[in-house]
């Protein structure tokens, strides 16, 4: 099979950017998106045409390097897989595909199809953790875990970082992300003594770095690779609010060393 | 020739830890702060050490070359992480763990590291416990538990079929906490490129920025490399693409010593290869043989008819007729062989005959569907999406692929090179596996690194070592490291070649597989070094390499990876054809029992598994950089077995 490829081209942050049509070579159905892509660069630098850049590495759907927007839908057509898991049989013979990098404010562009996505990370600085010291931890089963919180801290955690909520939403909101974030670590047991503290400081961050409002229209559930649910972000909200209401907690008087 | 001391402790080999945590110096807390630790990589191991040194005091600088420190391929593992806790209480224990462990590595391994692996297994799965990693629990809320190859107990923790995802998020929420107060800097989209020696110690890094091209200095008193596996010198493999040996090689040519380099492991579970585009094989994880039976038809004539259509009788389950007591979870390597055999006697299945099937009917007439689902729900869907084909209705087709690398720098007891002041941590160092890793103990190998031995161990150089004395970024070292750099990146931008550094790794991956992969022969190795020496002048004057060196340019990035790939294969090829024995994953055709062995008719072991020669071949072959397009030297660490008696190793 063969198609037409519209894909955004844009030499750094500074230069402007614009839709470069391309014709692939013959492909095979069995193709990732991505192996397509390859041969595509190939092509290009046959031609002396600098490659396409694009974010990539496990080519598993686990470690949330690839991305993209394809025909207007992060990680393309299918529901529940990321780019590295869509195959060039999704398409049909002749088609025009448009790809296009994540767009939103707090991921500013480096080259063409590639996005700086570290605002995630310095959400997860801010307080996406249980703070426990190498060693100091209790046996493992002195805890235990009832099946259903294990379970449902689990869906929450699948979460790979991607950024496809962020960038199907009108808002550019992270909202879906950081819930999935809270909630893993907000119905363990373990997380217990920081929730608050942490939610605070993970919305707060992400406030700061620019990310949008949820007004709830889903397009971030439907996208996401993992699936994660929007009831997550009902869960965040509702521990912020507790969270707003318990106020910051209060400063313990002096102390020192005795 | 280099000085290979391994360091171990002295006295019983279950009070060698302890004792050497001991009697170890210690560093006291106000002079902590004063010494910069540099951990290049952000996987499992490299994530918990930074998250731990940071604990404990030192100036810790975190390098990767990912966005982010939370992608490392460590992310992809599957199945799940051993531990000796023995709560199915069957039978588990340290000194079983210990032991599978060796015979699971054809006793190529050294003794004393391993058993300190099995005990801090332990200590892994309460400290992941407690950072929330969510591993599958019992409606009683204790702790599930899995089989997998190569032991009769089950010991392997897990999170669905994402145990790698979930510790490695457990570990990067360490490093955050560590970030987030200061205690580590991390530097992301930055590769290191260079080693920095200074009066034979390792004292820095150089780096470039992904981003900008920028190549930087950055100075340390102790360097630790936590940078992973090799396996992509095959081209196809389970790795990541971004994976590379350009950290651990670099350093290898500012003398640290490479080890084994020749122990590979071919995984037998993956989806096999389509087309020649293809960029990544995808695994299937062991996990699944706790449940999936794996067959070939008894007869060549049924290969190509649809599975449904062969009846019971006519298939032959294969691994639970050849190892009847281990069954499909046989080990690794010999689960990868025995597909081998079936398929080059024509018994392969599927359009290329390089397949096996993987067969869950059993196990879902067993169980259920859902009940299954529950179980590899995600690995049944992955499989989906790549081949079209439901595994709930026929059985998966399989086949082995490269994986893992038990070689990797060669390091002392205290995790350190044979550079003093560089610490080899992870895949990218030797010390724990032998010749052939077992399943779910990459990630114990990773954690048990990261948080507890190199912490402890890290102070055995430092006490030594002078606070705020490390030297400064404008020495000389640090000036010629950093024009090595510029110099090789300007040396690729001004080739004219009119290839692209993608089509030289594949023609490399063919070579390796052809010649260092599942069987090795004598010929065969002999003619893969002759074809790696002409590719590497070839790489040399026909690589192609668009864009500038001040931006973002991948195809620069790549084209690094790949000359220190080609270089590795040589010497992957060389230690294959000095070690003139089968042993794990290194298997040389000339070299296996036959039908006149003793073994074979005693029952032990079957015509066509390894063959070792402990007389000759039981030592640790470290090689050091003798100068470009010069003969590597060969070192060797002798294996010497206090505990466990070096015998043939038997699943049957």
């Amino acid at each position: 099979m063969k198609v037409k490829l519209k894909v955004w081209r844009q030499k750094n942050r500074d230069a402007s950017g614009e839709f470069k049509t391309y014709q692939s070579p013959e492909l095979n159905p069995s193709m990732s998106f991505l192996e397509m892509l390859d041969v595509m660069n190939e092509q290009l630098a046959a031609g002396g045409e600098e490659p396409i850049a694009f974010d990539h590495d496990c080519r598993e759907g686990i470690c949330g390097t690839c991305s993209l927007v394809i025909d207007g839908k992060p990680h393309g057509p299918h529901k529940g897989v990321a780019t590295c898991q869509t195959y060039m049989r999704s398409f049909k013979e002749g088609d025009e595909i448009v790809v296009e990098p994540f767009r939103a404010h707090p991921f500013p562009l480096v080259k063409d199809l590639v996005v700086d996505r570290k605002a995630f990370d310095r959400i997860q600085h801010a307080g996406g953790f249980i703070s426990v010291r190498t060693g100091a931890a209790p046996d493992a089963n002195s805890i235990p875990v009832p099946k259903e919180a294990a379970d449902l801290a689990m869906d929450a955690a699948q979460c790979i970082g991607c950024g496809a909520c962020v960038a199907a939403c009108k808002n550019a909101s992270a909202m879906l992300f950081v819930s999935a974030k809270v909630s893993h670590l907000g119905l363990l047991p373990q997380g217990q003594p920081e929730r608050y503290r942490r939610v605070k400081a993970m919305v707060d961050q992400m406030d700061a770095e620019g990310f949008g409002n949820c007004t709830v229209t889903g397009s971030c559930e439907a996208v996401c690779p993992k699936e994660i649910s929007l009831d997550f972000i009902a869960r965040m909200n509702r521990d912020y609010l507790v969270a707003l209401l318990k106020g910051d907690a209060k400063k313990p008087s002096g102390g020192g060393a005795g | 020739m280099a000085t290979l001391n391994p360091n171990i402790p002295s006295g019983p080999l279950d009070h060698k830890w302890e004792h050497h945590k001991f009697s170890s110096k210690l560093i006291n807390p106000a002079n902590k702060r004063k010494y910069k630790v540099i951990v290049v990589g952000a996987g499992l191991a490299g994530a918990s050490a930074s998250a731990t040194l940071a604990e404990l005091g030192y100036e810790v600088h975190n390098f990767v070359f990912h966005d982010s420190p939370r992608r490392a391929h460590s992310v992809a593992a599957q199945g799940g992480i051993n531990a000796a806790k023995n709560y199915q209480n069957d039978g588990d224990s340290v000194h079983r763990l210990f032991y599978d462990t060796i015979k699971g590595g054809d006793f190529r391994a050294r003794e004393s590291n391993v058993h300190r692996l099995a005990e801090v297994s332990v200590d892994i799965i309460d400290q992941c416990a407690a950072q929330g990693v969510p591993f599958a629990r019992e409606y009683g809320g204790l702790l599930d538990n899995r089989s997998f190859g190569g032991a009769q107990v089950s010991r392997t923790f897990y999170a669905r079929g994402q145990t790698g995802q979930q510790l490695l998020l457990g570990a990067y929420s360490a490093l955050n906490k560590m970030i987030g107060n200061g205690g580590v800097r991390s530097y992301t989209h930055s590769e290191m490129l260079d080693l920095v020696v200074v009066d034979g110690h390792a004292k820095g890094i150089i780096v470039r920025d992904l981003q900008t091209g920028a190549v930087t200095r950055h100075n340390a008193d102790a360097v630790v490399l936590a940078t992973g596996g090799y396996g992509n010198v095959y081209n196809l493999s389970t790795y990541a693409r971004g994976s590379n040996v350009t950290a651990s090689w670099r350093a290898h040519k500012r003398g640290a010593c490479f080890a084994n380099p020749c122990y590979t492991q071919i995984h037998p579970t993956c989806i096999p290869v389509s087309g020649d585009y293809q960029s990544k094989l995808t695994l299937m994880s062991e996990s699944l043989r706790n449940d999936g039976r794996i067959w070939v038809p008894k007869r060549k004539e049924d290969c190509k008819k649809p599975p449904a259509e062969i009846a019971e009788a006519d298939r032959d389950y294969y691994l639970e007729r050849m190892y009847g007591a281990f069954g499909n979870l046989a080990p690794r390597d010999i689960a990868s062989r025995a597909a081998k055999y079936m398929c080059d006697e024509g018994r392969g299945i599927g359009e290329t005959g390089l397949g096996v099937y993987l067969d869950f009917s059993a196990a879902i007439q067993r169980l259920g569907e859902d009940k299954i689902r529950e179980r590899y729900g995600n690995l049944f869907a992955m499989y989906h999406e790549i081949t079209d084909e439901s595994a709930y209705k026929t059985p998966m087709r399989i086949y082995p692929a490269v994986h893992y690398t038990m070689g990797g720098l060669w390091v002392d007891y205290n995790l350190m090179s044979n550079v003093p002041g560089l610490f080899v941590l992870g895949e990218a160092n030797f010390s724990d596996h032998g010749a052939n890793r077992l399943g779910a103990s990459a990630l114990m190998q990773g954690l048990a690194d990261g948080y507890f031995v190199l912490p402890a161990t890290i102070a055995t150089y430092l006490a030594g070592v002078k606070p705020d004395k490390r030297p400064a970024t404008d020495t000389p070292a640090f000036k010629q490291a950093e024009e090595n750099v510029q110099g090789l990146t300007k040396g690729f931008l001004a080739s004219k070649g009119k290839r692209t550094p993608g089509s030289f790794h594949k023609q490399l991956g063919k070579i390796m597989w052809d010649h260092c992969g599942m069987a090795r022969t004598k010929a065969g190795l002999e003619q893969g070094i002759q074809l790696l020496g002409a590719l590497r002048e070839e790489y040399r004057a026909g690589v192609n390499v668009l864009g500038a060196a001040t931006e973002w340019n991948q195809s620069l990035e790549q084209a690094g990876r790949i000359g220190d790939f080609i270089e590795l294969g040589e010497l992957m090829c060389r230690d294959a054809l000095m070690r003139e024995e089968s042993c794990g994953g290194h298997f040389r055709e000339e070299y296996q029992y036959t039908k006149e062995d003793k073994e074979v008719q005693d029952g032990l072991v079957n015509p066509g598994d390894v063959k070792r020669r402990d007389d000759e071949f039981a030592f640790v072959a470290a090689w050091e950089f003798a100068g470009e397009g010069k003969a590597p030297v060969l070192n060797k660490e002798p294996l010497v077995y206090e505990e466990v008696k070096m015998s043939t190793r038997s699943y049957k």
